[in-house]
C-alpha cells in the first residue's frame, strides 16, 4: 500500500488504536488535515487554544491509562502546547504530541511560523523526535507511542516538517507491530535480594507507614496496594497524584500527606520507624523541609525510575523496578514469612494515630451564613455518590477537593500535580467525558483558574460532552491570597481582580446552563438539579466565603511535625473583616 | 570529587544538546566534553568530565541513563583507565628562547609541528595535569594561544564500553 505522508500519520495513528486526536490546525499541518478530513476512524476534537488540546489529551489519559494524542501546526501552535506538555512531563502522563514545522529546506531560516520545537520541548518531554525522511514515519510514530506508555511514561513530541506529508509523493506504508531500540530497555524487574530484604525489614517494624504515589495509579497496581496494605494492617497515605490508589474511605487509609496532608498523616511518617514508598517521588511539597524528614525512619522505596530514588531523600533499601510485580512479589513473601508483623507494636501504634486523628485536623464552621468551600466539596461527594471523575485546576480549590472528596477508586482524580497548571480543570474534563461518556464528570476551579482555559467552553458544546463546573467563586487567588496572609502581614498584592466575569451569562453565551449559589442552603438542590441534566454542561458559579484557608498546612520551611492548624476561633483574617 | 563520565549514544542530531541540556537545567557542571563517532557511525562516543558529590555524580548517571538517545555508560574515574588529552600551543619565539622552548617540548614528550620565523606550535597529549605543568612551565608573555580537546578516556584490561 502507498501512501503520502499525511496519510501515513493518520493511518498509522489508527493502527496504533488511538480514538480520538485533539488538536487545532494551521499552515504547517494542512495535509495532515487533509488527510484527516478524507477518513472517519480517528475522530479529531477541534479544541480553542492549543494548551487546551494537550490538556484535554492528558486527562484522557488519566481517566484510560491509554496515551493522550494531540495534532497542533507549527511556531505559535507548538509553543502553545508546551505547557501541557510540562504538565504531563511532571506527573509521568503518556502524550504523543504531533506538531507541525516547516519545510525541511527553510528549517533554520527563520520561516513564517517557524520554532524550533524539538529545542523547546527538549527539556519537557521524555523524548522527541524530528521526522527528516517520510519512509521512516510510521516506524518513528510506533517508536513515540512505544516510549511514551513504557517505563515512567511521559509526553513524546514527533515534530513534522511539512514537506513530509506532502500529498503528491507516496511510498510504501506498513505500520510496525513491535519496536526495539537498543538504547532503550523499560522492562525492570525488582531485585529480588532486595525486596526480600524490604519485606524483612517491613515485618520487623513497629511504627510502619505506607506511603503510595502516583505511580501505583500509573502502574495499574491498586489492587496489590490494597491487598498488601490489608495484609500487613499497616497505616497508608496517599500523594497528591496517589489519591484513589487506596481507597480513601477505608479505615487504614489516614489521608492525603505533605504540605496540606492530614494532621495524623504527617505526624505518622514523622514517628514512623520505617516506610515504604511505593510509586512516589519525596516531592518538595510532600516531605516539608528535607532536615526534618522523617528522622526515625529506615526508608524502603520502590519506583521504576532510578534516578528518583536517591534523589532528594537517602533511601536505606531501594528498589528499581515496575511496582505492581514487584508488590505482588511482596504479597507472595509476607504471606510465606514465618514471622508475622508486630501486632503488640501495631495496636500501639494505631492507638497513637487515633490520638492525632482526633485533632479532626479537616473541621470547618459548618454554622455560618457563608458558603464554606469545604461543605461545597463535601456536597459534591455525597451527589455524585463518590463516582464521579474529579478534574481540578490548580491552588485551594484543588486542596479542598483533593481533602473533601475521598476517591476510592485510581484514575477518578485528576489534577496537575508536578507542575500545578492553571488551567488544566475544563480542558482535562471534556477528555475524560469523552473516554467516559456515562460517567459523573466534575471539574472543581476556582475564579481565576476557570478563566485561563475558558475558551473551551466552547468545545465542551460542540463535542457534547456535558460536565459539570464547580467554581469555588471566593473573588481572590485564593492560594495566593492565603500565603500573603500567612506570611506577607496580609499585603494582597495583585492576587484580587475586581472585574470578575457573570459567568452565569458566560456559561449562556457559550451555549450552556449557568447557575449562581449564594446560600449554604443552596449548595444542595443546585448540585443535585445540575447532576441530573445529564445531557447539559452546567457551570456552578458558588459564592464562597472570601477569606477561608486551606488547613493543616506545613509551612515552608517546617517539618511533618510543625503543621499548622485551624484555630479554633477562626483565622486573623475572618477577626479583621468581621 | 572528579569524574569522567564515558557515554556511547546514538549518532543522532540533537543527541548533544540532549546531554548538555540537562547539565545545564539541573545545574551540574561540566568542565569538559569531547565527542565524535565510534567505528560504528550509527554510535557516538563523549568523554564528560564534571565535579560533584558522590550524591550529584550518581544522579548525573542516572539522569543521562534515562535520556533515550544514550545506549551505555561509564564513569571511568570508578576503575584503572587511561586519560589523555590533546594541546595544542602557539608560543611566540625570539631566537633567544628557542632553544628552549624546543627542548621543554622534548621534555613533556611533545612536538613541534610549525614552525615560522616568529612562533613554534607545540603539540601534546597526556593527562591533563601534564598539559597544565607544561602551560605553567613556558613563560606566560610568550603564549599566543593554547587549545585543548579536554580529556578523552578508556578503561584498562578487559573491562571496556561497548554495544
Amino acid at each position: 500500500m502507498e501512501l503520502s505522508g499525511g496519510q501515513i500519520l493518520v493511518q498509522s495513528l489508527i493502527d496504533e488504536g488511538v480514538e480520538y486526536i485533539f488538536g487545532y490546525p494551521g499552515g504547517a499541518v494542512l495535509h495532515l488535515y487533509d488527510a484527516l478530513f478524507q477518513q472517519e476512524a480517528l475522530k479529531h476534537i477541534l479544541v480553542r487554544h492549543e494548551q487546551g488540546a494537550t490538556h484535554a489529551a492528558d486527562g484522557y489519559a488519566r481517566a484510560t491509562g491509554k496515551p493522550g494524542v494531540v495534532l497542533v501546526t507549527s511556531g505559535p501552535g507548538a509553543t502553545n502546547a508546551v505547557t501541557g506538555i510540562a504538565t504531563a512531563y511532571m506527573d509521568s502522563i503518556p502524550l504523543v504530541v504531533i506538531s507541525g514545522q516547516v519545510s525541511l529546506p527553510v528549517i533554520g531560516s527563520d520561516a513564517f511560523q517557524e520554532v524550533d520545537m524539538i529545542g523547546i520541548t527538549r527539556p519537557c518531554v521524555k523524548h522527541n523526535f524530528l521526522v527528516k525522511d517520510v519512509t521512516k514515519l510510521a516506524e518513528t510514530i510506533k517508536k513515540a507511542f512505544y516510549v511514551a506508555t513504557t517505563g515512567r511514561p511521559g509526553p513524546v513530541v514527533i515534530d513534522v516538517p511539512k514537506d513530509i506529508t506532502a500529498p503528491h509523493i507516496k511510498v510504501p506504508y506498513k505500520y510496525p507491530k513491535k519496536v526495539a531500540m537498543r538504547s532503550y530497555n523499560p522492562v525492570v524487574s525488582g531485585h529480588k535480594g532486595q525486596i526480600k530484604k524490604a519485606v524483612e525489614l517491613l515485618l520487623a517494624a513497629q511504627k510502619p507507614i505506607i506511603y503510595a504515589g502516583g505511580g501505583v495509579v500509573l502502574g495499574e497496581a491498586s489492587k496489590e496496594l490494597t491487598e498488601f496494605t490489608r495484609l500487613l494492617g499497616y497505616p497508608i497515605t496517599n500523594t497528591l497524584m496517589g489519591l484513589g490508589a487506596y481507597p480513601a474511605t477505608d479505615k487504614q487509609f489516614i489521608g492525603m500527606l505533605g504540605m496540606h496532608g492530614t494532621y495524623e498523616a504527617n505526624m505518622a511518617m514523622h514517628e514512623s520507624d520505617v516506610i515504604i514508598a511505593i510509586g512516589a517521588r519525596f516531592d518538595d511539597r510532600v516531605t516539608g523541609k528535607l532536615d526534618l524528614f522523617c528522622p526515625y525512619a529506615k526508608i524502603i522505596h520502590i519506583d521504576i525510575d532510578p534516578a528518583s530514588i536517591a534523589k532528594t531523600v537517602k533511601v536505606d533499601i531501594p528498589i528499581v523496578g515496575d511496582v505492581k510485580p514487584v508488590l505482588e512479589q511482596m504479597i507472595a513473601l509476607v504471606k510465606d514469612s514465618p514471622k508475622k508483623a508486630n501486632k503488640k507494636a501495631l495496636e500501639a501504634w494505631w492507638q497513637q494515630i487515633a490520638v492525632w486523628q482526633a485533632v479532626d485536623c479537616l473541621q470547618f464552621d459548618r454554622t455560618g451564613p457563608l458558603i464554606k468551600p469545604q461543605y461545597v466539596i463535601e456536597q459534591l461527594y455525597e451527589v455524585t455518590k463518590g463516582e464521579a471523575y474529579v478534574t481540578s485546576d490548580v491552588g485551594q480549590h484543588q486542596m479542598w477537593a483533593a481533602q473533601y472528596y475521598p476517591f476510592d477508586k485510581p484514575r477518578r482524580w485528576i489534577n496537575s500535580g508536578g507542575l500545578g497548571t492553571m488551567g488544566f480543570g475544563l480542558p482535562a474534563a471534556i477528555g475524560v467525558k469523552l473516554a467516559f461518556p456515562d460517567a459523573d464528570v466534575a471539574c472543581v476551579t476556582g475564579e481565576a483558574s476557570i478563566q485561563m482555559c475558558i475558551q473551551e467552553l466552547s468545545t465542551a458544546l460542540q463535542y457534547k460532552t456535558p460536565i459539570k463546573i464547580i467554581n469555588l467563586n471566593n473573588r481572590y487567588m485564593g492560594m495566593v491570597r492565603q500565603w500573603q496572609e500567612f506570611t506577607y502581614e496580609s499585603r494582597y498584592s495583585h492576587s484580587y481582580m475586581d472585574t470578575i466575569p457573570e459567568f452565569v451569562k458566560l456559561a449562556e453565551a457559550y451555549g450552556h446552563v449557568g447557575m449562581r449559589i449564594d446560600k449554604p442552603e443552596e449548595v444542595r438542590p443546585a448540585l443535585e438539579a445540575a447532576f441530573a441534566m445529564k445531557d447539559r454542561t452546567v457551570f456552578l458559579d458558588i459564592m464562597t466565603d472570601r477569606t477561608e484557608n486551606v488547613y493543616p498546612m506545613i509551612e515552608a520551611g517546617k517539618g511533618h511535625h510543625d503543621m499548622k492548624l485551624r484555630v479554633a476561633t477562626g483565622t486573623s483574617t475572618d477577626r479583621e473583616l468581621a | 570529587m572528579r569524574h569522567i563520565i564515558s557515554i556511547l549514544m546514538e549518532n543522532e542530531s540533537g543527541a548533544l544538546s540532549r546531554v548538555a541540556g540537562l547539565f545545564s537545567a539541573r545545574g551540574y557542571n561540566i568542565e569538559s566534553l569531547t565527542v565524535a563517532p565510534t567505528e560504528d557511525p550509527s554510535l557516538s562516543r563523549m568523554t564528560l568530565v564534571t565535579r560533584g558529590s558522590e550524591e550529584i555524580i550518581e544522579q548525573i548517571t542516572k539522569q543521562l541513563n534515562k535520556l533515550i538517545d544514550v545506549v551505555k555508560l561509564i564513569d571511568l574515574a570508578e576503575s584503572f583507565h587511561i586519560e589523555r588529552e590533546l594541546m595544542m600551543v602557539k608560543i611566540k619565539t625570539s631566537p633567544e628562547i628557542r632553544d628552549e622552548i624546543r627542548s621543554m617540548a622534548d621534555i613533556f614528550r611533545g612536538k613541534i609541528i610549525d614552525v615560522t620565523p616568529t612562533t613554534y606550535i607545540v603539540e601534546m597529549t597526556g593527562p591533563s595535569e601534564k598539559l597544565d605543568a607544561f602551560i605553567a612551565a613556558v613563560d606566560p608573555e610568550t603564549i599566543v594561544e593554547v587549545v585543548r580537546s579536554g580529556p578523552t578516556g578508556i578503561s584498562r584490561g578487559e573491562k571496556s564500553l561497548h554495544v
